[in-house]
């Protein structure tokens, strides 16, 4: 990837996070939150690992946002007048920014401080040197994490399922319980 | 390098060109093919200074719905109703145009062209994530409908937003299963992979064509590919009788005509990718690189240039003919209820679909090798 288009896209991914916390309209945020999705995902293939990038795309921009969206309609979010969360998010987020600003100095700090980074051969993010990792090295990794999918599908299908001859999906947890 | 990189320009501006001529050519088709389907006479007036009356021709409506729809759409007024998201309003259309827009580029539309002295293969990006690709920028058409329902700020238009957003997630999967199990009886993710993998014979006659191992998957793809387009009978998202014009119904002028352009081009995109995954995309039966080798064993040589150029006619033809079944099956079926189109996507196409990846993995470990 030249550098012009790594710094152009990194400004963008800059600017449209900033936007997600800026915006005070929550679709507004999500459609920053998007921007940024993209031009990491797009970063990723500029680096080589593709198949990292468009399942970015494909799960977070195309299908986790949906449901954002969906979620931001049923709660109806409205458009924030004033400053708003508890002490203990405030908490937790400054938290969060120190963490990240830790890391950040690791990889901009001082040769003897910083962390190693290895240069990874051509093509280590095809789909195939990906595949090949996946259902070998970390196989029983990968099919616990299938398990675990398969329980939170039959999870919410008993949760949301109607009994015969009622119309009211509380009766199921009822006789369930 | 360069020269790649002119080449390549020049064939993604072709082929965006291509779809949007296409969508045009679905616009007449629309107004004077359902007229001829459902008895009608249809769009019969505007005329150039009246010539071909004149001369006793009957008035076919090229003009009407070429020129004079689009110029009228384009000069009427663009209207944001009071209390809409004034930006997303009006950035909704564009959004919704760009996925299917840039999805254009990876379709392959002819085998390699030799011009002076450089091969140059006939698909504006030859990706080896292709079918990746593909499945990323069709997901991010939801948000263009969505929006368009939600920052219109008018209850019919969010109805709609929401039941486009519902359908186009749920009909997605289908697809993608439907376009897995093709990735997997090829063993490849490259679009124009695929398609050079369903050329020669079977049994000595029959095109080596993906429909005839995964007849399941071309339907599956077909009626996934119709709900995705939001076109009758999956119109749930656009009902006039229910919701008037659902997500775009405070949409006047330039941005409506920029949605109906979108339901044009996914119509054609829909085709490109039943015709690229299953109907063998540029091949034509018995056509290798030096020639027509027919049934009987006899040769007729063609030049090697001739031999590309009927590829990129014979996907345009199989395109044409898709996108003309797509919307005779549009002026056919009923509209489904709410509930129906739900069941179809959730009980019928997903389980066959994942029925339909089983059988396919069955099938390609059990005889050890992709087509």
């Amino acid at each position: 990837m030249p550098p012009f288009l790594f710094i152009f896209l990194g400004a963008l991914a800059i600017v449209s996070a900033l936007g997600v916390i800026v915006q005070r309209n929550p679709i507004h945020s999500l459609l920053a939150l998007i921007a940024t999705l993209m031009t990491v995902a797009i970063l990723f293939i500029g680096e080589d690992a593709v198949v990292v990038g468009f399942l970015q795309i494909i799960v977070y921009a195309g299908a986790i946002m949906v449901l954002f969206l969906f979620v931001i309609w049923l709660l109806n979010l409205q458009v924030e007048t004033g400053p708003t969360g508890h002490l203990a998010l405030k908490l937790f987020g400054s938290l969060a920014a120190a963490l990240l600003a830790t890391e950040l100095f690791f990889i901009l700090a001082p040769p003897h401080l910083r962390v190693k980074f290895t240069r990874e051969p051509v093509g280590y993010g095809s789909l195939a040197s990906l595949a090949g990792k996946l259902f070998t090295d970390y196989l029983v990794a990968f099919e616990v994490a299938s398990v675990l999918l398969l329980a939170a599908v039959v999870g919410s299908v008993a949760l949301a399922r109607r009994l015969p001859g009622t119309d009211d999906p509380r009766a199921a947890r009822k006789v369930a319980s | 390098m360069t020269i790649e990189l002119i080449a390549g320009a020049i064939k993604a501006i072709l082929m965006i060109m291509a779809g949007l001529s296409l969508s045009l050519f679905l616009l007449y088709f629309e107004r004077k093919g359902s007229a001829l389907i459902q008895d009608r006479i249809g769009s019969n007036r505007a005329t150039v200074t009246g010539l071909g009356k004149r001369m006793g021709m009957p008035n076919l409506g090229i003009i009407n719905t070429t020129i004079a729809d689009p110029v009228k759409m384009f000069t009427k007024e663009d209207f944001i109703p009071a209390g809409a998201d004034k930006f997303l309003h009006t950035l909704a259309p564009f959004l919704s145009l760009f996925p299917v827009m840039i999805t254009f580029v990876v379709i392959p539309f002819g085998d390699t062209i030799s011009i002076a002295g450089h091969r140059i293969g006939l698909e504006a990006a030859n990706l080896n994530a292709g079918a990746l690709y593909l499945l990323a920028t069709i997901g991010l058409g939801v948000y263009g409908t969505a929006l368009a329902g939600w920052s219109s700020n008018n209850r019919w238009a969010l109805l709609g937003g929401i039941r486009a957003t519902a359908q186009m997630i749920s009909y997605e999967l289908a697809m993608g299963l439907a376009i897995v199990s093709v990735i997997m009886t090829f063993g490849t993710l490259n679009l124009q992979e695929i398609v050079r993998g369903q050329g020669g014979v079977w049994f000595g006659f029959l095109p080596r064509w993906t429909i005839f191992t995964q007849p399941l998957a071309f339907i599956l793809l077909l009626v996934a590919g119709a709900a995705e387009t939001k076109r009758i009978p999956f119109d749930l998202p656009e009902s006039e009788s229910e919701l008037i014009q659902g997500y775009f119904i405070e949409y006047s002028g330039g941005k409506q005509a920029v949605f109906m352009l979108t339901d044009f081009a996914e119509q054609a995109l829909v085709a490109m990718l039943l015709t690229t995954f299953f109907l063998g995309g540029w091949q034509i039966p018995w056509l290798m690189r030096d020639g027509f080798h027919l049934p009987g064993g006899a040769i007729l040589a063609v030049p090697a240039l001739a031999v590309s150029l009927m590829g990129v006619v014979a996907f345009l033809f199989k395109v044409v003919a898709l996108c003309m079944f797509l919307g005779m099956v549009r002026w056919t079926l009923p509209r489904l209820r709410y509930d129906q189109l739900m069941r179809l996507g959730w009980k019928g196409l997903v389980p066959l679909g994942l029925f339909n990846v089983l059988v396919t993995a069955f099938v390609v470990v059990a005889t050890g090798r992709v087509q």
